[in-house]
Order: C-alpha cells, then sequence, then structure tokens
C-alpha cells in the first residue's frame, strides 16, 4: 500500500506517484483494464455485423449526499448511462468513467464508490474500460463528481425510438414512481425528514431485453430520470407528435412517496427515480409486456399508466380520480417545497 | 392515507356533483348568469384544478379565486428588501420555498442566491432557528410570510428564540390577515359575489367568527371548508342551500378540525409577538388599514425590520406599479379570468413570470397555466 | 394558502422543548407540539394532528370527522337510489 493518508490532496492530481497510487490503488485495481495505454482497445467484433448500430451516449452526475439510502453516486453513474444505452434499444458493453474530486475527499469514500460501480457493472454486463481523475481545490466540487461514457449496439433490424408511438399504445412503467426523488430529500437532511425510503437506483438492461423479448413491435422506453415521468412523457408525446392520456389511479406509488409529497407540496409526477423507465408497446403485446416485465426483478411491480392518443400532438393530460381531467406539463424550473 | 383519502372517494363525489347541479338549477344558475363563489385561499384555488373540480361542476357555478395567496399579494418592494437583507455579509436568509421564484424589481430570490448571498429553503421556521444555533457567527433571518394560518409559527419560534436568549437570529415579518382584504373585496362596487368558500386552515388558528361581518353587514354567505375534493365540493353545496333558503350564515364544513373559537394556544402567541401595522401594501390591491402584523417592540431584538433598519421599520424599498401590461388587480379581484389578460401565456408564463400569480403553485394564473385552463379541451373548441 | 396534512403523533422527542416526532405515511418529522398540548404531552402519542410548516396546529376531532364522512355516505346512498328510480323507469319506457 503506497497510498498515503487517507484523505485526497492536491498532490494526488499532481500527475507524479501521488497520483499513479490513488489510481492504481483506487480505481485500476477494482476496473482491471486490459492494458495500461491511455485509451481502451476494444473488439469490434459485435459492431461488425452488417446492419448493426454503435449508440454512444455521455452523462455527468452530481449528487448530494453523495451516498444515499440505496445506493451512492457510483451506483447512479454506472445505471444512469446503461440505462440511457438499453432503453435505446442498444445491449450496452463499455463505459468510460472521469472523477472530478475534491481536495480533502475521503479516500474510503471513493474505494466505496468504486465497488459500487464495479458491483452495477457486474450486474448490467458492462466493463469500464478507461477513465480519468482530475483533483480541485477545496470548495470547486461537493466531494467528487463522476462523469461515465457508454458504448452499446443495437442489433441490425432494431429501431426503438418515440417517434414510433401510435394512438392506443400502451405506456407501461416497470415499477412504484418517485422513491428516488423523495429519498435523496430525505437524505439531503436540511428538511428534517427521514422514512425507509430506499433509491430504486437499478440497472434496466435485463428489463429491456425481457421487453423486446416479449414485444417485437415495441415502439419506445424512456427513463424516467431528472423531472420524472410526466417529463419523460411529454417529451415522447412531441417527439411521436401524438397525445398521451394516464390515470391518476393507476400510478404507482409508496406511502412514504405521497406522504413526502402531501407534507413538502410536491407532485410525484416530478420526482426523480433511477431505476424506472416508462415504455409504449402496440396494445397486442402489452399483456405479454407485463408478464415478461414481472418476470425480472426491476419489473416485478410493472404496471399499465395509460395510453396514447390522437392528440392533441404533443399533449399529456391525466384522468384524475373524478373522471376529470387535466394537463401534465413540463417541469418548470426545480420543484421547490412549499408552503401555501 | 388517513383523514384523507376518504375524503378524495369518487362515489361520494359524484353523489354531491349531482346534488350540487339540482341546486343550481333550483335557484337558476346558468352559464350566463352564474353563481359566482370565491374561494378566498389560494390552497383550495389549487385543489380546485388538480381535481379538475371547475369543470365537475354545473356550468352555472363559477369559481372567483381570491387573494388568499401570500406571495401572490406580496408587493415587490417586500421582496427587494428581502434581497436587500439577503445581501448583507454573514446572513443567512431562510425561506419558505413559495416565495424564492418571486421577482422582485431587480431580481428574485433564486437569483439573489445564484449571484453569491447565502439563501436556504427551509420547511418552518424552527429549521431557521436550529441554523442560528448552529452557526453562532452568522445572522439567521427568516421570511416570515403567510397568513393566520403561518403567523403562529413563527411566533412560538420568536418566543423560543427569545426564552433560549438566540442573539442571532430575526423574522423579516410580512405576515397578512384575511378579514380586512375581504372586506375590501365586498365594498368593491364593481364586485359581484354571491358567496365564499372560507379558508380552512385559517379558521384552525381564529375560529369562524372574524368572518361574521361578511354574513351579518355584507348578507353573504361563507363556508369554512376542508382542503380535499370531497371538503370543497360539500361546502359548495352549501354555499348554494344558503342561497336557495336565502340565508346568510356563517358555516363550518370542516368542523374535524376548525373549532368555533380557534386555537387559544395559537391566538394568545400571535398576541403576545405581533400587532397590527396601520396599514400594509398587497399586490393588486394596494395599501389596506390594519392588515399586516409587525412584531411587538418588545421583541425587537428578533425583527428583522429593527435589527436591519429596513421596510416598514425604517428605509423602504420603493412601491412600484404592476408590470406594464399586466392585469394582476383585474384577476385577483375577480374581475376577469387569467385569460383575460393580454399577457397570460405570452409574455407572462411560469418560466418568465411578470406577475406574482404566475409565480406560486398556487396564484389563480399559474394553476390555469398548469393545469390546462388555457388548453383545455374546451377552451380549444 | 397554508398546505396541512393530518399526521400522527408517534412520541415525544423532548417534552421541555414542546417537540414530538410526528407519522405522515410512513415519513417522520419532529414537529412542536404547544398548540396542542393540554396537560400531559404523553397523552398526545397516538393522536392525528393537522402539520404544517413543523407545528401540529390542532387535533383532529374524529367523532367531527367521522360524522361529516357519515353525511357524505347518506348522500351518496341517496344518489344510488336515485339512479337506481331513473334506470327502473328507463327501463320501464
Amino acid at each position: 500500500m503506497a497510498l498515503r493518508g487517507d484523505r485526497v490532496t492536491l498532490a494526488h492530481g499532481g500527475g507524479g506517484s501521488a497520483m499513479r497510487d490513488l489510481i492504481e490503488e483506487v480505481f485500476t485495481g477494482a476496473f482491471e483494464p486490459d492494458g495500461m495505454e491511455d485509451q481502451a482497445r476494444l473488439e469490434a467484433g459485435a459492431l461488425a455485423e452488417p446492419g448493426a448500430r454503435l449508440a454512444f451516449t455521455t452523462d455527468s452526475f452530481v449528487v448530494s449526499p453523495v451516498e444515499f439510502p440505496g445506493g451512492d453516486i457510483g451506483t447512479l453513474a454506472v445505471n444512469g448511462t446503461v440505462n440511457d444505452l438499453a432503453v435505446g434499444g442498444a445491449t450496452p458493453l463499455w463505459l468510460s468513467a472521469a472523477f472530478i474530486i475534491e481536495e480533502g475527499c475521503e479516500i474510503a469514500l471513493l474505494r466505496r464508490i468504486v465497488a459500487s460501480m464495479k458491483r452495477e457493472a457486474e450486474r448490467a454486463g458492462v466493463r469500464i474500460v478507461t477513465g480519468d481523475t482530475k483533483v480541485v481545490g477545496r470548495g470547486a466540487a461537493d466531494r467528487v463528481f463522476v462523469t461515465t461514457s457508454g458504448v452499446g449496439v443495437i442489433p441490425p433490424g432494431r429501431d426503438i425510438a418515440a417517434v414510433h408511438i401510435r394512438p392506443g399504445d400502451v405506456a407501461i412503467v416497470n415499477g412504484v414512481l418517485g422513491d428516488h426523488g423523495a429519498c435523496i430529500l430525505a437524505a439531503r437532511g436540511d428538511l428534517a425528514l427521514s422514512s425507509d425510503l430506499q433509491s430504486d437506483c437499478a440497472g434496466l438492461g435485463h428489463l429491456m431485453d425481457a421487453i423486446l423479448a416479449a414485444a417485437p413491435n415495441a415502439r419506445a422506453a424512456r427513463d424516467c430520470t431528472r423531472g420524472g415521468l410526466a417529463s419523460a412523457l411529454n417529451e415522447m408525446a412531441e417527439a411521436a407528435g401524438v397525445g398521451i392520456e394516464i390515470e391518476e389511479t393507476a400510478l404507482p406509488l409508496r406511502a412514504e412517496v405521497k406522504g413526502t409529497c402531501e407534507l413538502l407540496g410536491l407532485d410525484p409526477l416530478y420526482l426523480a427515480n433511477e431505476g424506472r423507465l416508462v415504455v409504449f408497446v402496440p396494445e397486442a403485446e402489452a399483456q405479454a409486456t407485463l408478464a415478461a416485465m414481472r418476470a425480472v426483478d426491476t419489473g416485478a411491480d410493472a404496471t399499465v399508466i395509460g395510453r396514447a392518443t390522437e392528440g392533441p400532438a404533443g399533449q399529456v393530460t391525466m384522468r384524475t380520480l373524478f373522471g376529470g381531467s387535466r394537463i401534465v406539463d413540463m417541469l418548470v424550473g426545480e420543484q421547490l417545497p412549499r408552503i401555501c | 392515507m388517513r383523514y384523507v383519502e376518504e375524503f378524495r372517494d369518487p362515489g361520494a363525489a359524484k353523489a354531491l356533483i349531482a346534488r350540487i347541479g339540482e341546486v343550481a338549477e333550483a335557484i337558476g344558475a346558468t352559464r350566463e348568469q352564474p353563481v359566482r363563489i370565491m374561494e378566498i385561499c389560494g390552497g383550495h384555488t389549487h385543489a380546485i384544478f388538480r381535481y379538475g373540480l371547475d369543470r365537475l361542476v354545473h356550468e352555472g357555478i363559477e369559481f372567483i379565486h381570491g387573494p388568499g395567496c401570500p406571495v401572490c399579494v406580496l408587493p415587490m418592494a417586500r421582496v427587494d428588501e428581502a434581497v436587500e437583507i439577503a445581501e448583507r455579509p454573514g446572513v443567512i436568509f431562510t425561506s419558505f420555498g413559495d416565495a424564492m421564484r418571486v421577482p422582485g424589481t431587480k431580481k428574485s430570490l433564486l437569483q439573489a442566491k445564484a449571484e453569491g448571498a447565502d439563501i436556504r429553503t427551509v420547511y418552518s421556521p424552527l429549521d431557521a432557528l436550529e441554523l442560528a444555533r448552529r452557526h453562532p457567527d452568522r445572522e439567521v433571518v427568516f421570511f416570515g410570510l403567510g397568513f393566520e394560518t403561518t403567523t403562529p409559527s413563527t411566533a412560538l419560534t420568536i418566543q423560543q428564540a427569545a426564552r433560549e436568549e438566540i442573539g442571532n437570529f430575526t423574522v423579516f415579518c410580512n405576515h397578512i390577515t384575511v378579514p380586512q382584504p375581504i372586506k375590501v373585496l365586498l365594498d368593491d362596487p364593481h364586485m359581484l359575489l354571491d358567496g365564499f368558500v372560507g379558508p380552512g386552515h385559517v379558521s384552525m388558528v381564529i375560529g369562524t367568527h372574524p368572518y361574521d361581518f361578511i354574513a351579518r353587514d355584507y348578507g353573504k354567505p361563507i363556508v369554512v371548508a376542508g382542503f380535499e375534493p370531497l371538503d370543497l365540493l360539500q361546502s359548495v353545496l352549501m354555499v348554494l342551500e344558503q342561497i336557495r333558503d336565502r340565508r346568510a350564515e356563517v358555516e363550518n364544513q370542516y368542523g374535524r378540525v376548525v373549532p368555533e373559537h380557534g386555537n387559544p394556544v395559537s391566538l394568545a402567541a400571535m398576541a403576545d409577538v405581533y400587532e397590527p401595522r396601520p396599514s400594509f401594501a398587497w399586490r393588486g390591491l394596494g395599501e389596506i388599514d390594519a392588515s399586516g402584523l409587525r412584531i411587538r417592540p418588545g421583541y425587537a431584538g428578533w425583527d428583522a425590520e429593527a435589527k436591519f433598519g429596513i421596510g416598514y421599520g425604517a428605509r423602504r424599498a420603493r412601491e412600484v406599479a404592476e408590470p406594464e401590461g399586466t392585469r394582476c388587480a383585474a384577476v385577483m379581484t375577480g374581475r376577469i379570468k387569467p385569460t383575460g389578460c393580454g399577457m397570460f401565456g405570452t409574455q407572462c408564463t411560469p418560466e418568465t413570470p411578470l406577475g406574482a400569480l404566475m409565480v406560486s403553485s398556487e396564484g389563480a394564473c399559474a394553476a390555469y397555466w398548469q393545469y390546462g385552463g388555457r388548453r383545455s379541451p374546451e377552451a380549444a373548441e | 394558502m397554508c398546505l396541512g396534512i393530518p399526521g400522527r403523533i408517534v412520541e415525544i422527542t423532548d417534552a421541555g422543548r414542546m417537540a414530538a416526532m410526528a407519522d405522515v405515511s410512513g415519513v417522520k418529522r419532529e414537529v412542536n407540539i404547544a398548540c396542542v398540548a393540554e396537560g400531559d404531552p404523553a397523552a398526545l402519542v397516538g393522536r392525528w394532528a393537522l402539520i404544517h410548516v413543523g407545528f401540529a396546529m390542532a387535533l383532529i376531532d374524529e367523532a367531527e370527522a367521522a360524522a361529516t364522512l357519515e353525511a357524505l355516505r347518506h348522500l351518496g346512498e341517496a344518489q344510488e337510489t336515485l339512479e337506481q328510480i331513473a334506470e327502473g323507469a328507463r327501463a320501464l319506457s
């Protein structure tokens, strides 16, 4: 163990032996890249099939607190990028990971984050093949920021995209909504709330495999991250030029999420999720899709929440408890706790 | 959720809606000649839109959205003063989330925060007091906002600060009261109201008698209501029945929470800490006599106006008129619907609110926008 | 204005500071009970209160709540009967 001290200092970003020790002991020791060149060299076999397409995505992760019930920033960083690939119909293969580390960050925390990333990557069947670290002065970052990029392959003939959604298609979510957002609100501590809620953070690659096997004509899927289900549906309605109507009584919500929303005046439709997707399939394939989703652990609570309609194009509406109808708009700014 | 979900039962709602329709027919209410009921409280406005109640009840009932949204009636000058305090060195300025986006003449609290002021959203004034305990070297200021529902919470927090002799905590008091603006609305010759749905959580504190003048002096029915959809529908029915029977009374639909005489501990704390200001400015309504509260001299140590020499305490920010072209006052007094304002949905949207009614989700304009009053199927036809 | 939500008092956390833990649908938050305490605060454990900005502002009167619901239930039944009569009339005509 050449790594000295229990906190990251600016020396760990200086390019010298301290940096080498940090990278070797904390990062490459866990991720085991194939070589020590400054690039990953990958077999292109899977891509070489005629008609296959490369999917490439990137995402940055900042979260406060860095660790929370049900996960940490590492869990988010792997699953977030894996999910961006998976919901587009790609099989995720490789990830890169870049870390901006604040001076003073505990090395033990970095080890825990890296362990989370290794575990989630193994679960998802992806490899973290290249990476980078930078250290910034105190106050220039909030402990650690992580950026992951991901590469996957879309097999020949597969085309999953929001533009394919047609009126009558059925919308299915894979589980209860808003757990992550409500969990983070409580974990931040400044609202002094506590509950047993855990983040829903999870990789959705295997679930998408099951969906695509059961629904050969699946139209499109989105993961419902920032901005929640409402934002995902609005983006999809706009892209497809259809309306979407959801049923208030069909929305799966945990009691604790409802409680958080009632206390703080928030709308669960806008709470963030990190392991939830909404998928549109033709009505004829809806039952098979549901059954297939429920057979996967991340889809155990899958349920139909609504359907695409003739329009107005781009408009998402919700049939309320009493049969009234209201518009579900995009989120404006950030949801702030309100008292009135 | 107990005491919540029972009051959202669709079957009972259907029955209430049918009864409301019958009574509306009986008194001859039509779309052209509607019965106009003002829900005073912004929480009720929010619930009406959230559940689509305005579209479910008989077409002869028109909801007029009242002035009971504290951030909507907060003048820009008060926001300017809040920003000025927040930008002082050493200050931690705390506020409910509602006020963060309200525009001042130059900026909102959210913008001031982005420019470097230490402004934090809290859930409770007690959390602001806790911040003061944890940061004895900083000056923690709480933006005291709200009607009688919220006023006891800041009064009790100030009493607690006084008991513990916490010297680095103050309240920037902008508390306002419900009865006075109602009187102003009733005295307005343009105002044509047939009855009121009264604010249940305000009455939980002050009881039902402060509204006696509405029935006695103005001959209008008022029913104090809870906030679940069945509460609101039942209250509308009770108002209609009063109109049908030619009664004008103060009735209490929300008996499970509202005692006739209010809450004695809350009332005592308010009386101990606060006194009426001679007058207070309301956005859209102007200065209203005795409609605002200030901290009594005995608690001056916890009064941000006194400590910072700002606001009604001393140097007041310049009062400004409404942004050009907006008709906030007309909307707030029920003379026009939000859609009757030329700025609605064009220059004034939730992303770029010009008027305060677009800022808070309780504001009539934001509720109209969010829940589709403008783009409703009916409106589109 | 005035977002308020029923919660159950589950524990007195500091009787001196009038602090108690309230449970709102599985979410716990410490609240001040000065407005609802009469005598021994421990008697509040198990009671439902209306929670607003970290304060228990009023105890919920369970008898009144039951009475309101009962009235609503009657109205619902009456409506159902009316609908059945209307249904019957349609069937006969």
